[in-house]
């Protein structure tokens, strides 16, 4: 069933349950997501997709569509607010992009210049936060998890389907785990993608290191908004 | 202990969603659950280690490792502390020879804190292994210490006369009831409950429903989510199995009319329950009921066996085809658990995260099944509305607002206790009932709800249109400190986030360290602005209600006292903030050079 609804004062047609974030992109509207990914279950944790929603901010990737909807998401306000968002998680982890091996890859740092983010308007926490390398082929860095839980919910052992990546802890204490056993049975393609699936340089495969250079990189080759609207040919 | 597990699991037939019972069955027999214990548990069911941990490592009352023979738990609200906490907390410390957060070192005592434990109206309380002291003194806890040193249980020194768990005595020795008005809708004595259910199955759903309905009934909660429009769309909604949930996860600090309701009154909530299955089509309910109530478990288990026993629960129901039956989930110290998407994950033995919505539990809730979540309150009402009709429920309240909702009132007040009122009493009506002469600010609806000042806000009425309490009504007189009592708020909202959203997990602790800020003489204006622009984001962006009401107390006290805000402000003196301590920065950079280079040299 095909639905009218308005984004940014452009009237739309949209298929009845696909999520904001979909079918904005679908009509070259970028969104910033770091936790949902399409193809995937939404996660909503991340919220840096809120817009407003017949005037009410909602994280746009947990929302399907419906008859009528007045979605804002270029006004000043909630665009603001998604700064701030990724600003907050900036100030909560501590993200050093510059000596990151994931500079250039990284999700939240790429959304960072597209929300044209300079500094973050919270105080910065340097909270230490331990590291875990005790697995064979992953280092987990968790300074940089900023708890989008796509490995939690993503990744799982192939032969008991159990959690490999989970929270320990609630609220500010929080902390990504990995279960190193299970860890160490995960074939090398499947620690490449888990990699690739981190949104930041938390889950970093031992094995590659800084394998493609500075300047040919994901996200310096197509900015995250490009291949966000489907590879940038609209 | 492996094979102590197994038996474990076999009675939970290896169901994983009953992994809450599980960890408390374990902990309730060694103290704490174990590394052992966990692999154990973990290879039972099929999970790994970690996914155990998950679970465990949310939840307050869960101890993966030793945390003394007994338990003790001070609750550390802004009530217990108007109350004489600090002298019980010092004089907790020097009986049992250990500190707050540690066990002693003999193994027996482990100190913790708790936050609210629905005990306002007898602070200072704590708990002590599954049961409640109240009224707490130094003199009290030093008895209360020195017997369980000499072997006796706590059970055995609450319930000197030995009361049976399953029975009201032994409530009644523990907790007081603190009913301070005439019934109207709650708390009737000697209903027919067999004849009341026979009416009611005489009915059809629809007709239940449409009972409720017109009777206007909103959720008792907080959320006032229209009842006969919940149960409507569970009607409708298509599932395999429907589930009855009673929310009895009583979190709010200051309230705690479920508790009593609960103990005075637990058939008109099972009664409810019932009748809400009969509505929805549902076999199965589900009581979450909060850790800190584990006194009223065995008592509550014998009210359901009563209505078993006399064929208002289980197959058969009064001689009809009707089928449903209860069981008791206990919580395990989680506040964001009374979000019912939370409870519902937590039923399921997960993390108590609040779900992504869309679906709702009435479409999809627990095992992804359609799902009435209800409060307690609004349980027992909806069962005396069945037997006396709607007309009968509207003749109260307002047009708006019908009927009458509990109070729970702590603080500065001569009488606290429970308080049934109608809805439309305004806010000087209920401080005069409740003997608060001298009060200055009332925070109803607990840290997530709003501010009041009785110097502005006097005639204003309870009603959803306006002061739509869940029931907590805190009162604090002109010698309370609000700013302290708002930083206790910030903070209990930093330590109840589940963390699954940014907003509300790092947003939260940058409001509580701005109100130390303003505290402790370091803020300006700025800090001010920052404080109300951050609110906004809280508010807007948090994934549920706990984010978007951890704001509330801070806005709300803002806008009704700002000169007490405004006398703590100083002025920023060149470009530098206030806060912003030079000394502090620069003294770090003493240290490392100290250590890395002169000593090197």
């Amino acid at each position: 069933m095909t639905v009218k609804i308005t984004i940014d004062g452009q009237e739309v047609n949209a298929r009845a349950g696909d999520n904001i974030v979909d079918v904005a992109a679908q009509n070259g509207v970028y969104i910033p997501t770091l936790c949902y990914t399409r193809g995937k279950p939404c996660l909503g944790t991340c919220r840096t997709c809120s817009v407003k929603v017949n005037g009410s901010v909602m994280a746009a990737c947990t929302i399907p569509v419906r008859e009528g909807m007045e979605i804002d998401v270029n006004g000043d306000e909630i665009t603001d607010m998604r700064k701030a968002l990724v600003e907050l998680l900036f100030a909560e982890g501590n993200h050093n992009c510059p000596s990151c091996e994931k500079s250039g890859r990284c999700e939240l740092q790429a959304t960072g210049y597209e929300v044209k983010m300079m500094v973050s308007r919270f105080p910065y926490r340097f909270t230490p936060h331990p590291v875990d390398h005790a697995s064979r082929s992953i280092w987990l860095e968790r300074d940089r998890c900023i708890f989008c839980q796509r490995c939690v919910d993503f990744v799982r052992d192939k032969e008991t389907n159990q959690k490999i990546f989970s929270i320990n802890g609630r609220g500010t204490y929080a902390r990504i785990e990995i279960d190193v056993e299970l860890a160490n049975k995960m074939p090398a393609d499947q620690v490449r993608e888990a990699a690739e699936l981190c949104p930041v340089g938390c889950i970093i495969d031992k094995t590659q290191g800084y394998d493609v250079p500075i300047g040919k990189r994901k996200f310096e080759v197509k900015s995250i908004r490009e291949r966000a609207l489907g590879g940038g040919h609209r | 202990m492996n094979e102590e597990i197994q038996t474990l699991l076999e009675q939970y037939e290896f169901d994983k969603t009953r992994l809450m019972d599980i960890l408390w069955d374990v902990q309730n027999q060694h103290d704490y659950i174990s590394e052992e214990a966990v692999v154990a548990i973990a290879t039972g069911l099929d999970m790994s280690g970690d996914d155990v941990r998950e679970t465990l490592s949310f939840y307050h009352f869960f101890k993966d490792r030793p945390f003394g023979k007994h338990k003790i738990y001070l609750c550390n609200t802004v009530i217990a502390k108007m109350k004489g906490y600090y002298e019980v907390r010092a004089a907790l410390e020097q009986e049992t020879n250990t500190s707050f957060g540690h066990v002693d070192d003999t193994g027996t005592f482990g100190l913790g804190d708790a936050n609210c434990i629905g005990l306002s109206d007898q602070e200072p309380a704590m708990m002590v292994d599954h049961v409640v002291f109240t009224n707490l003194t130094p003199e009290k806890v030093s008895t209360i210490i020195g017997q369980l040193k000499q072997g006796k249980s706590a059970q055995e020194i609450v319930n000197p006369g030995g009361a049976d768990s399953k029975d009201i005595a032994y409530v009644n020795a523990i907790v007081d009831e603190n009913i301070r008005t005439e019934s109207k809708v709650m708390f009737k004595a000697n209903r027919d409950y067999k004849a009341i259910l026979l009416s009611c199955l005489d009915k059809l759903p629809e007709q239940i429903i449409t009972t409720i309905t017109d009777a206007n009934l909103r959720g008792r909660g907080g959320a006032g989510f229209p009842t006969g429009l919940k149960w409507r769309l569970g009607r409708e909604a298509e599932g395999a199995e429907k589930y009855v949930i009673c929310n009895a996860d009583e979190g709010e600090p200051g309230t705690f009319k479920d508790r009593v309701l609960l103990s005075h009154s637990p058939k008109d909530v099972l009664l409810g329950m019932i009748m809400a299955a009969h509505a929805i089509g549902s076999r199965n309910g589900i009581i979450y009921l909060r850790a800190e109530y584990w006194y009223l478990k065995d008592y509550l288990q014998q009210q359901i066996q009563e209505f078993r026993d006399d064929g208002l629960l289980g197959k058969q129901i009064l001689g009809t085809n009707f089928e449903f039956d209860i069981r008791i989930q206990m919580g395990a110290g989680a506040y964001v658990c009374g979000d019912e998407t939370a409870l519902i994950e937590s039923c399921e033995g997960k993390r108590g995260t609040p779900r992504v919505k869309p679906p709702y539990p009435i479409q999809q809730g627990y095992l992804g099944m359609p799902t009435s979540v209800n409060n307690v309150e609004t349980l027992a009402i909806a069962s005396r509305i069945i037997e006396e009709g709607s007309a009968w429920f509207t003749a109260m309240g307002t047009n708006e607002s019908t009927g009458t909702r509990l109070l729970s009132v702590s603080g500065d007040c001569d009488k606290p206790g429970i308080y049934e009122i109608e809805w439309g009493t305004t806010l000087n009506e209920v401080l005069s009932m409740i003997g608060a002469e001298n009060a200055k600010y009332v925070q109803i609806s607990g840290p997530a709800g709003d501010s009041l000042s009785v110097a502005k806000d006097g005639d204003r009425e309870f009603c959803y249109s306006d002061l739509s309490c869940n029931g907590s009504l805190m009162v604090f007189d002109h010698t309370r400190d609000i700013l302290n009592v708002v930083r206790d708020y910030a903070e209990f909202f930093v330590e109840e986030s589940c963390g699954i959203c940014v907003p509300c997990r790092a947003g939260g602790v940058d409001l509580l360290d701005k109100m130390e800020r303003v505290i402790g003489g370091r803020a300006c204006q700025q800090d001010l602005d920052e404080v109300t622009s951050w609110s906004k984001l809280l508010k807007g962006t948090s994934r549920c209600g706990l984010g978007t009401a951890a704001p509330n107390s801070i806005l709300a006290t803002l806008d009704k006292f700002p000169e007490i805000y405004k006398a703590k402000l100083v002025e920023p003196h060149g470009p530098l903030l206030p806060s912003f301590d030079e000394e502090e920065v620069i003294s770090e950079y003493e240290l490392a050079y100290k250590h890395l280079v002169k000593e090197d040299v």
